[in-house]
């Protein structure tokens, strides 16, 4: 059982729940107190030890139901494999089989579900099918499986029987091919359970270093996720902002006023704390051509920093800007983006009358903690770029960062103004692959810190 | 053998708990079992009003232990939940034992003599008659072990987290001028949080994870019946019937237990014998406790009450 619960935890992993040894000591010793007997009490048992919150909850109860759908590998299996031979042998008269066939064979013509079952759970136990990673592996785990349960054999004895006996080999070669079937049901199974953290990380990691404006549409989805999971890591590194106490100035007043009580003399001390603030954001982003898609995400991940970012508000733009932090928040992301490219998208830039309908409208709403973030390729059709403004908004805020899509090399060619911008930016920087937005947006959180 | 042991000792453990009106689904009863045999704290979440401290009381009531609350908000620290020097007291003795230590220092001719002669004393101000235990100490102290319910753990601040963690998995507290105290029965630990922040990673691997969401029929019914003893079969019925059609709405705040339980009560006071139109629109307030609610369910009413009916005449 033991070894049961090792691969149930490898498995548990696999689905994202975080089992760590401390917690599968406190499962062992949590099963150790219920028994195994009853499965409903074990699911709980192990749900309770296991995972930690209410996601977690639904993916282990998932797994542990994939998971013991299962046969358990027999742990007696050559004790049981000597006794079932004489068996075996007793059924071979009535069932025509000659004598001298391998195990397996006699299996097979026995047709006893049960036992080859089992056969396939304790052959794929010792051809380590918990180690299986990607779905390509998938042939190579089948036929260790097979050789396993000793095909080898199996084979010879079914060149034999072609000879002797072609009624049985038919019958045979028809078993083989289930037991073949029934092998890939059962390396797909594990492949499902075990390989899903692995596949996920291998996907991800492919999918972060990928150029966000090139994505396929199949991909969004789980790009999405993936900027979900950015936007998590985020929140817990800044949410909790570390402070500073007992540092810097006494704070005179309040150190009278909690000693009072033993008549002035001071006992506890108060300090000035340092106060921080939190990020304030407007956002500009560019909706345009290529750049929407890099746009949509970013949005996406400043949208999902709430315990991080005190205050955002986003600006969409291609040829005039309108605000559509009230879309963001209202709608799911797919219908934000749908209809904001409904609103301004699809356009030709023209980031002077944007920067124009900016300082009109919401040039009120920068102070000096906001952090003002362009999103966009500076590519303006050659029209006038209007930097004043530009300067004008970095005076106002207490930074101004570029996130440019394109690359520093295009930077200037063409229509891109973006040497011209850049002069009055305290950052830019290249954002085209989620790596970079989350090391973009990781920056400017952290300068608040 | 064990198996058995083990099942019949839930079963004891959901028949205890009942015996003191609480009625346990059997993931609580497991989680409640195992806590004690594995000696880990119970975090449970949930929504509000699904009965999270009443679990605690409960399993008090049970075992005929000491209840110790300790309600946490923002801002609670460790002179509040842990420990505090009784300073008063403190100032207050070293004025009375002024002339005292006058007399034991009055032989010492330089000051290196004094301070020895002090230091001799040990630190009499910093001793046990000092403290003055708060709920977490006074948990660790009680010498026939208690039920520690550390409310609503999600209010307080991340810093204090880390303060339970010595005592979540060790059960002793280091107090640096006295050193470790260990508990000396091993207290109940109810830990209860209604998920408003997401909790360290340390502290929920320290704890048993219950999540106690809105029970399903049949189990409301016996918490009702237990609860509420005067109502009749088929308005028990039909009411939480209804309400679980009312938690299939987007409310702001969906009913829970609690708001069942006051429902029965208003129910069987006003003495109605079954639900129509015109008692529940008067007593939906009691289960919806903002009025854009009301305005939402008060539409459905009449459908609410046919489809409760409907599963009753199946169920």
């Amino acid at each position: 059982m033991r070894e049961n619960l090792h691969r149930f935890f490898r498995a548990a992993r696999g689905v994202g729940v975080h089992v760590s040894p401390a917690e599968s000591i406190d499962a062992m010793r949590a099963v150790a107190q219920v028994g195994i007997s009853d499965r409903a009490v074990l699911r709980d048992a192990l749900l309770l030890t296991l995972a930690k919150s209410r996601d977690e909850k639904l993916a282990l109860g998932d797994c542990f139901d994939l998971f013991f759908s299962q046969p358990e590998p027999r742990q007696d299996q050559p004790e049981a494999d000597n006794n079932d031979t004489p068996q075996d042998a007793d059924r071979t008269p009535s069932s025509g089989a000659p004598e001298g066939l391998g195990p397996l064979a006699q299996m097979l013509l026995s047709q006893d579900r049960d036992t080859i079952a089992a056969a396939i759970a304790s052959a794929s136990g010792a051809a380590s099918l918990s180690d299986i990673r990607y779905s390509t592996q998938r042939g190579i785990f089948s036929s260790r499986i097979l050789d396993a349960m000793g095909l080898q054999r199996l084979r010879d004895d079914l060149e034999e029987l072609t000879a002797t006996n072609p009624a049985q080999a038919e019958r045979l070669r028809a078993a083989l091919d289930a037991l073949r079937e029934a092998v890939r049901d059962t390396v797909s199974q594990g492949l499902a359970l075990y390989a899903r953290e692995e596949a996920e990380n291998l996907r991800n990691e492919i999918l972060r270093n990928a150029p966000l404006a090139r994505i396929e549409r199949r991909q969004v989805a789980e790009m999405r996720a993936l900027i979900r999971q950015i936007a998590r890591r985020l929140r817990e590194r800044y949410s909790k902002p570390r402070k500073r106490q007992r540092r810097g100035h006494l704070d005179v007043r309040r150190t009278l006023r909690r000693n009072a009580a033993w008549g002035g003399v001071p006992f506890l001390t108060a300090w000035k704390r340092k106060h921080r603030d939190r990020p304030k954001i407007v956002a500009l982003c560019d909706v345009s051509g290529s750049v929407a898609q890099v746009s949509d995400f970013f949005l996406l991940l400043i949208h999902s920093l709430h315990e991080v970012v005190d205050d955002v508000r986003s600006f969409a733009f291609s040829s005039h800007l309108i605000e559509v932090s009230e879309i963001l928040e209202s709608k799911s992301p797919e219908e934000a983006m749908s209809e904001i490219m409904s609103k301004v998208g699809f356009g030709s830039s023209d980031y002077g009358s944007s920067l124009v309908d900016f300082e009109k409208g919401f040039m009120s709403s920068l102070t000096p903690q906001t952090t003002v973030i362009v999103l966009g390729d500076a590519r303006s059709n050659n029209l006038d770029p209007r930097a004043d403004i530009l300067r004008r908004i970095a005076d106002r805020s207490k930074r101004l960062v570029w996130l440019n899509p394109e690359g520093r090399l295009a930077w200037g060619l063409g229509d891109s103004e973006m040497p011209r911008y850049a002069t009055f930016c305290s950052v830019v920087r290249q954002c085209a692959t989620a790596q970079q937005l989350e090391r973009a947006v990781s920056d400017i959180v952290a300068t608040y810190q | 053998m064990a198996d058995q042991k083990a099942s019949t000792s839930i079963e004891a453990v959901e028949s205890g708990l009942a015996a003191q009106g609480y009625i346990a689904s059997r993931q609580i009863a497991t989680a409640v079992y195992l806590s004690q045999q594995i000696e880990k704290p119970i975090l449970v979440e949930g929504p509000a009003g699904v009965g999270k401290t009443e679990l605690a009381k409960a399993i008090a009531a049970w075992r005929g232990m000491k209840m110790i609350r300790l309600q946490c908000y923002e801002g609670l620290d460790e002179a509040k939940a842990l420990y505090e020097w009784k300073y008063a007291k403190q100032l207050l003795y070293t004025q009375i034992l002024k002339d005292k230590l006058g007399e034991v220092l009055g032989g010492a001719q330089t000051l290196h003599a004094a301070l020895d002669q002090l230091h001799d004393f040990g630190d009499v101000f910093f001793s046990k008659e000092f403290v003055e235990p708060r709920p977490l100490l006074q948990a660790l102290e009680q010498p026939g072990g208690c039920v520690l319910l550390i409310d609503e753990i999600d209010k307080s601040d991340a810093e204090f987290e880390s303060l339970l963690l010595e005592i979540l998995s060790d059960f002793q507290v280091t107090i640096p001028e006295l050193g470790t105290v260990s508990a000396i029965t091993p207290p109940t630990v109810i830990l209860t949080s209604n998920s408003e922040r997401d909790l360290g990673d340390a502290l929920k691997r320290r704890c048993l994870h219950l999540h106690i969401g809105f029970p399903e029929q049949r189990l409301e019914e016996r918490i009702v019946e237990s609860r509420v003893p005067g109502i009749s079969q088929t308005l028990r019925r039909q009411m939480v019937g209804f309400i679980h059609e009312i938690r299939s709405l987007d409310l702001k705040k969906l009913p829970s237990v609690s708001e069942t339980i006051d429902w029965a009560r208003v129910l069987v006071l006003l003495q109605a014998a079954e639900l129509d139109t015109e008692i529940i629109k008067d007593t939906l307030n009691v289960l919806l406790k903002y009025e854009a609610d009301i305005e939402a369910a008060a539409p459905q009413v009449t459908t609410f009450i046919a489809k409760a009916a409907r599963s009753n005449v199946f169920g």
